[in-house]
C-alpha cells in the first residue's frame, strides 16, 4: 500500500513540475508586465484544484491512491512555494516594494480563497 | 541587499522559466533552443520533479500533522526549499554560468516539486474551519515571512561562500 502512493506521488511529480515550467513559459511570453503572473497563476489554479481533491476524498469520492496522485504528486508539484518566495526576495533586491508586497499578498489571499472555493466545491459534489 | 557587479543583475526574476541570457526561452533574451533542447529539459525537469515530490511525501510521513495543529511538515520543507533554491540560482548563475541541465533539474524541477504552495493553502483553510484561526494566521504569516527569509539567507550564504572560494583562490 505504502509502495503505490509512493508510486502515485512519484507519477504526479513526473507530470506536476513540467506542467508548471511549460505553463509558466506560456504566460511568461505572452505578458510582457512586470509581476510574475506565471507562478501567480499557478498557484492560484493548483489550490483550487487541491482544495477540490481535499472535499471530494473527505466525502469519499477519491481513493488515497488517486489522492496521492493528483494531490500530493500532481498539485504538490505543480505549485511551489520556492519561487514564489524567490521572485518576491528578487523584487525586494530591486527596490520594488509595492510590487514584491503585491505580490505575496495577492498570492496568498488569491491561493487561500482558491483553495476554499475549492475545498467547497469538492465537498458539494 | 546587494549592490550592482556582484552579479545580482544577471539574475532573473522568475527562475523556473528564465534559465539566462545564453539559452533563454523568453523572448528578447537571443536564440529560442531548439525543439530537441527543450525536449532534454522538460524530461530532465520532470525527473527532478519526481524526486522532489517524494522528498516532500517521504517528509510528510515522517513529520504527520495532527488536526488542528501547526502544519511543521509543509512549514519545514517550504522554508528549507527556499533556502536552497536561494542558494542555488546565485551559486550555479555566478559560478558555473555554462551549466545548462542544474537549474531546471535542481530549481524548476527538484525544488519547485519540493515546495509545494497548494498544500500550504489548502492547511491554512482545514485550520479555519476547523476553529483554529489563529494557528491558520501564525501558519500563513510564519510561512511566507519564513520563507522570503530563507531565499535571503541562502542566497546570502552563496555570496559569502563565493567571495570566500575567490579569496582562497589568490591566497593560496
Amino acid at each position: 500500500m505504502t509502495l503505490s502512493l509512493f508510486l502515485a506521488v512519484a507519477v504526479g511529480g513526473l507530470v506536476g513540475a513540467p506542467s508548471r515550467y511549460l505553463l509558466d513559459r506560456a504566460i511568461s511570453g505572452r505578458t510582457q508586465t512586470n509581476r510574475p503572473w506565471g507562478t501567480f497563476v499557478i498557484n492560484l489554479t493548483g489550490s483550487l484544484l487541491l482544495g477540490f481533491l481535499t472535499g471530494t476524498t473527505m466525502t469519499g469520492h477519491l481513493s488515497e491512491v488517486g489522492k496521492a496522485l493528483l494531490g500530493t504528486g500532481f498539485c504538490g508539484a505543480y505549485t511551489t512555494f520556492s519561487t514564489f518566495s524567490f521572485e518576491s526576495v528578487r523584487l525586494l533586491e530591486d527596490g520594488r516594494i509595492v510590487d514584491a508586497a503585491g505580490n505575496v499578498v495577492m498570492s496568498v489571499a488569491v491561493g487561500l480563497a482558491a483553495a476554499a472555493a475549492g475545498l467547497a466545491i469538492g465537498l458539494a459534489t | 541587499m546587494t549592490s550592482a557587479g556582484d552579479g545580482t543583475q544577471r539574475i532573473p526574476l522568475d527562475p523556473d522559466v528564465d534559465f539566462g541570457p545564453a539559452d533563454a526561452a523568453v523572448p528578447g533574451h537571443g536564440q529560442r533552443r531548439t525543439r530537441q533542447a527543450e525536449a532534454v529539459i522538460v524530461v530532465a525537469l520532470a525527473c527532478g520533479g519526481v524526486l522532489g515530490a517524494v522528498s516532500r511525501y517521504a517528509i510528510s510521513l515522517a513529520l504527520p500533522t495532527e488536526a488542528g495543529r501547526f502544519p511543521w511538515g509543509t512549514f519545514l520543507v517550504n522554508v528549507s526549499g527556499s533556502a536552497a533554491l536561494g542558494f542555488l540560482l546565485v551559486l550555479v548563475i555566478e559560478h558555473f554560468p555554462r551549466g545548462r541541465l542544474a537549474r531546471p533539474v535542481l530549481g524548476t524541477g527538484f525544488l519547485g516539486a519540493y515546495t509545494t504552495f497548494s498544500t500550504f493553502t489548502v492547511e491554512a483553510i482545514d485550520l479555519v474551519r476547523a476553529g483554529h484561526a489563529g494557528t491558520a494566521i501564525a501558519y500563513v504569516a510564519g510561512s511566507v515571512f519564513a520563507g522570503l527569509l530563507a531565499v535571503w539567507a541562502g542566497m546570502r550564504s552563496a555570496r559569502i561562500a563565493l567571495r570566500a572560494e575567490r579569496w582562497l583562490q589568490e591566497a593560496t
